[in-house]
């Protein structure tokens, strides 16, 4: 077994245990936003390590595996990004109220008061 | 290393299921196209995982296409919650 | 045997899929289920090693057939129900 091998081996098995912990978040948690930020997250990293894994693997495949990463790490924070601000719009039920920090709503205030 | 790899495999399987469990049980609309959302990018890693155990080259294309094309239906489906399409 | 218990899982969980996507009244759902299902099919087709079928799946059953058919939820109704009690509404926005 190459350097190459071992390195590989071991990115399999830190990115599918990043994905099973997304998903376990996504099972978990109370409400719409800790489930994005559970899974969002954990599960784009999870994706990263495991593709990165198998390029490691298979050194000839490299280019291609570098672009996939490329669009999983472009298209997956836009896509989280429009569902927040979709539930967020929507007044979604939110589980720690009180505590959070809105910047959002104090973004539309300001621009409200100087209009 | 063949164990590795069904090793990453049934773990994925098992966050497939994770989140269908929550596609079945979410309370609004936002828990299931999150849902979706996740079981694209572990759909991803699975296909590129597959094309190393068939050893072809030419199934990275469909993990590319899912890589590109994955998030429209979930943007679609965010702005048509957000009432701006 | 890991190929016969990805297989099955996948095939299960396609017809669950699809079975929600019928008895659900809420349309979006039944969208959402549909393109669950069709990321499933696509997986199952490269696992049957048609990659270019699964690439067809893949391009028209994510992307494609969700846009359409929330275009066509937004000019409608979204619940099943209100087909019942009032005429379609079709608007020409």
């Amino acid at each position: 077994m190459s350097i190459l091998e071992i390195l590989g081996g071991i990115l399999l098995v830190i990115g599918s245990i990043f994905l099973f912990l997304g998903s376990l978040g996504i099972y978990r948690m109370p409400d719409v936003f800790n489930r994005l930020q559970a899974g969002t997250k954990a599960s784009t990293l999870g994706a990263m390590a495991t593709i990165l894994g198998v390029g490691l693997l298979a050194p000839g495949w490299i280019l291609k595996i570098i672009i996939i990463i490329l669009f999983i790490g472009y298209s997956n924070p836009i896509s989280s990004h429009a569902l927040a601000r979709a539930m967020h719009k929507r007044k979604a039920f939110m589980y720690f109220k009180g505590e959070e920090i809105d910047a959002y709503k104090e973004i539309e205030e300001k621009d409200n008061t100087e209009k | 290393m063949n164990y590795i790899i069904y090793f990453s495999l049934t773990v994925m399987i098992l966050a497939l299921i994770l989140s269908a469990i929550r596609f079945y049980k979410g309370p609004s609309a936002g828990d299931r196209t999150l849902a979706l959302d996740t079981m694209t990018t572990i759909g991803v890693s699975g296909i590129v995982l597959l094309s190393y155990m068939y050893n072809r080259y030419i199934y990275l294309d469909v993990a590319l296409v899912y890589g590109v094309l994955g998030f429209i239906g979930v943007i679609v489906i965010a702005r048509y919650l957000e009432k701006a399409l | 045997m890991i190929y016969i218990i990805l297989t099955l899982t996948l095939l299960l969980l396609m017809i669950a899929s699809a079975v929600y996507a019928i008895w659900q009244k809420d349309l979006l759902y039944a969208v959402i289920a549909s393109g669950i299902l069709s990321l499933f099919l696509s997986i199952v087709f490269l696992i049957l090693q048609a990659p270019d079928v699964a690439l067809t799946e893949a391009a028209i059953g994510v992307a494609l057939t969700t846009i359409i058919f929330i275009i066509a939820i937004r000019n409608t109704v979204r619940f099943e129900d209100e087909h019942d009690k009032k005429k379609v509404k079709t608007t020409t926005k």
